[in-house]
């Protein structure tokens, strides 16, 4: 099968835009899953947060996905297109990856 | 960016935040710095199984009983001081957990406490339901937030500890949200930073653990100890793709309703495999290490399922009986699609924990002065094998061991820190350039399988030899510089940086590999098969002129009381 992830991509000094990766997968993979294989197959430059890739317990995948706020390791990749952006509410630090810790433990901007 | 504290902790996992609430309880100025989020990145958030600690309340107990069985699951290379002070001060730190109201689980009026293999009685404490870890890291994040004087810094990855004279004295970092180097001047330095099991293709790792700590102390001079065990999870999870659970939660399941493994000709095998093994505990038909030996024998001789490992069916057991053994787990599964019932699921053996890891005395200090280790990243106290249970301990009593020896030293003495000892690293950063360099997320994919097929659970003088000779390709190629891609939050500067760990510290996992020509507990020579007592020793490995090195030490007697 395969996943066209359209993912929004830039910095806080560029102006953002999209571009769009065709991963294969099989039943069961998930998003974060893809965006790994997107770095591993087509481009290293990408750039997205996360540490326990299966246990679902470090919460640092947290992303738009279709418009809806959730974790990049427990939605599943499917057949089309998805839609891949930062979290909205939270300054961008690159593609998408957000600035999600809390402000007392960020080395700048301690609250 | 130039920072200054008493005390730096790099980790923030169980072992790092207990060193950074016990230095700053000592009175000491902490900085807890980790590459990913505070309590997020490494293994103690992930852990969902068990603790192992000698509380005495539900079933009579004691310390030594704990420790008889540490050693013997340590097969002769233990250091015993170590492991009796895992299981000593176990007790104290679980119940400070408890105080700090983690949530273990009860029965009646005291903490639960169940059986798991290789312990002789019931001894390991939990949080329900799989939470474990989740509730550890989140209160120890809380204590975090009710101490003063402990700053602690996410996206903070420490590239090198600063030695100047023979003493550490800080590190350089590079703050991944912004690239900007960080130095972080320090009197104590403590890493502890986990293990390494990122370094296999299948595993039970996070992101960070691809070593870093061994290669740091490594680079700053500090002596590393039995690093050639890996512990293997035989029946780690495989297929299909399942996210939210520990890939080794199977392990109770098999061992209470008798979980079968099946070949890919759905034919069981274990039998085939058995040999009397004195410390086999009656439920299962194989100990761990011939359950891994014997599905990956499975898979090479053409009989593997179709994701490379072993069925394992719990299709006899009745729905009622799976719903009460398993409880909400079922509902977990079922999220992810896998109904028991139904449906085989595909297991095989997962690199899960390291033994082996930094050379420390009693009070947690490495061979360089001021440089302190902790939890995972330690090696000594498990010897050759890990009971289930032991890590968490471990990482909250050597913690709290450590945090306080680099108080203590740190209250003696001055700063030492210098620019010019810094400057290598300072000066490695700088050169990262935009360039062309060969997809290095592939190269970490090169690497696992490199391991897993050459330095895994079973291992030859052959294989071992070809895996060297490629680490030391891949090194050469990796290149002196790191490349960048001009911008914060750079992969290809990380993978860079990691690969320089991750090859650094697969040698240093090799060659004691190869030279230990014996059979011991994870260490398993299909060319040497059987214990030899002459190999009752432990292998040291420092960095001699950028090369690894090897020597051998004699196995530590304890201390008498
Ligand atoms: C899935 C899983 C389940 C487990 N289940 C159990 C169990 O049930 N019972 C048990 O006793 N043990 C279990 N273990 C083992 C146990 O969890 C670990 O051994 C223990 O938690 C290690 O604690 P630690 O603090 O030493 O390291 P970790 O918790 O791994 O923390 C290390 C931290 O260091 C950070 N770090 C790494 N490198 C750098 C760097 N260069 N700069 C800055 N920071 C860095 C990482 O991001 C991480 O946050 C399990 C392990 C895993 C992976
Ligand atoms: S990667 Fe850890 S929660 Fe998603």
């Amino acid at each position: 099968m395969k996943a066209t992830l359209q993912i929004k991509r830039g910095t806080p000094d560029t102006a953002p835009h999209v571009e769009t990766f065709e991963v294969d997968f099989e039943a069961g993979q998930s998003i974060l899953d893809g965006l790994r294989a997107v770095r591993h197959d087509k481009d290293p430059t990408l750039a997205f947060r996360f540490a326990c890739i299966n246990a679902n317990a470090c919460k640092e995948c947290m992303m738009l996905i279709d418009d809806k706020i959730d974790y990049a390791c427990t939605v599943k990749l499917k057949e089309g297109v998805t839609m891949l952006a930062p979290l909205p509410k939270k300054a961008l630090v690159r593609d998408l990856v957000t600035e999600i810790a809390p402000p007392n433990e960020r080395l700048h901007g301690r609250g | 960016m130039h920072l200054e504290s008493d005390v730096l902790v790099i980790g923030a996992g169980g072992a790092g935040m207990y060193a950074a609430l016990e230095a700053a309880r000592a009175g000491a100025s902490v900085i807890l710095a980790d590459r990913s989020l505070i309590g997020r990145g490494g293994a103690t958030v992930m852990a969902q199984m068990t603790v192992a600690v000698a509380l005495g309340e539900q079933t009579p107990d004691s310390w030594e009983y704990h420790l008889a069985d540490t050693l013997a699951a340590g097969r002769g290379l233990c250091n015993e001081s170590l492991s009796a002070m895992l299981c000593q001060d176990g007790p104290a730190r679980i119940r400070e957990m408890d105080a700090w109201k983690v949530g273990w689980a009860r029965e009646g009026d005291h903490i639960a406490q169940i059986h798991a293999p290789g312990h002789d009685r019931a001894r390991c404490v939990y949080v329900d339901v799989l939470s474990t870890g989740p509730a550890v890291s989140r209160t120890l994040r809380t204590q975090l937030n009710l101490a003063s004087g402990i700053r602690r810094i996410g996206d903070l990855a420490i590239v090198d500890i600063v030695v100047r004279d023979g003493r550490a004295c800080g590190a350089v970092a590079v703050h991944l949200s912004t690239g900007e180097t960080v130095t972080l001047a320090a009197k104590s330095v403590i890493i502890a930073t986990g293990g390494l099991t990122r370094l296999y293709r299948r595993n039970s790792a996070s992101f960070n653990m691809g070593g870093d700590g061994y290669a740091l102390a490594l680079r700053a001079g500090a002596e590393l100890i039995d690093m050639e065990f890996v512990q293997f999870f035989p029946i780690g999870h495989l297929a299909p793709r399942l996210v939210g659970m520990d890939p080794i939660m199977w392990d109770p399941f098999r061992y209470k309703l008798g979980g079968k493994l099946l070949n890919g000709e759905l034919q069981e095998f274990e039998e085939d495999y058995a040999t009397l093994d004195a410390r086999s505990d009656g439920k299962y038909v194989l100990t761990r290490d011939r359950a891994t030996y014997a599905i990956s024998k499975e898979v090479e001789s053409g009989r593997g399922s179709p994701a490379g490992g072993a069925y394992l069916s719990f299709q006899h057991v009745p729905d009622a009986e799976l719903r009460r053994a398993f409880g909400p787990v079922i509902d977990r599964l079922a999220a992810n699609g896998i109904d028991l019932t139904k449906q085989l699921v595909e297991v095989a053996p997962i690199a899960h924990y390291h033994m082996g890891g930094v050379r420390v005395d009693e009070c947690m200090q490495s061979t360089i002065p001021g440089l302190y280790a902790c939890g995972e990243a330690i090696g000594g106290a498990n010897g050759a094998n890990r009971l289930s249970g032991n890590a968490i301990t471990e990482a909250f009593v050597f913690g709290a061991r450590a945090g306080q020896a680099a108080a203590k030293n740190a209250a003696f003495a001055s700063s030492h820190w210098s620019d010019a000892a810094a400057a290598p690293t300072v000066d490695l950063l700088r050169s990262a350039d935009k360039r062309d360099t060969p997809n290095l997320a592939v190269a970490v994919t090169d690497l696992q399988a490199l391991m897993a097929d050459k330095v895994g659970p079973f291992r030859t003088e052959e294989k071992l030899g070809e895996a060297i000779v490629e680490i030391d390709r891949m090194a050469s190629e990796l290149g002196a510089a790191p490349p960048s891609s001009g911008m914060s939050f750079d992969p290809l500067l990380i993978d860079w940086l990691d690969l320089r760990n991750m090859l650094q510290v697969a040698k240093a996992v090799a060659v004691p590999a190869l030279a230990r020509k014996e059979s011991r507990g994870a260490h398993q020579r299909d060319d040497h098969p059987g214990l030899e007592e002459a190999w009752t020793l432990n292998q040291i490995i420092t960095l001699n002129g950028g090369e690894i090195a090897l020597e051998r030490a004699s196995i530590p007697k304890k201390a008498s009381a």
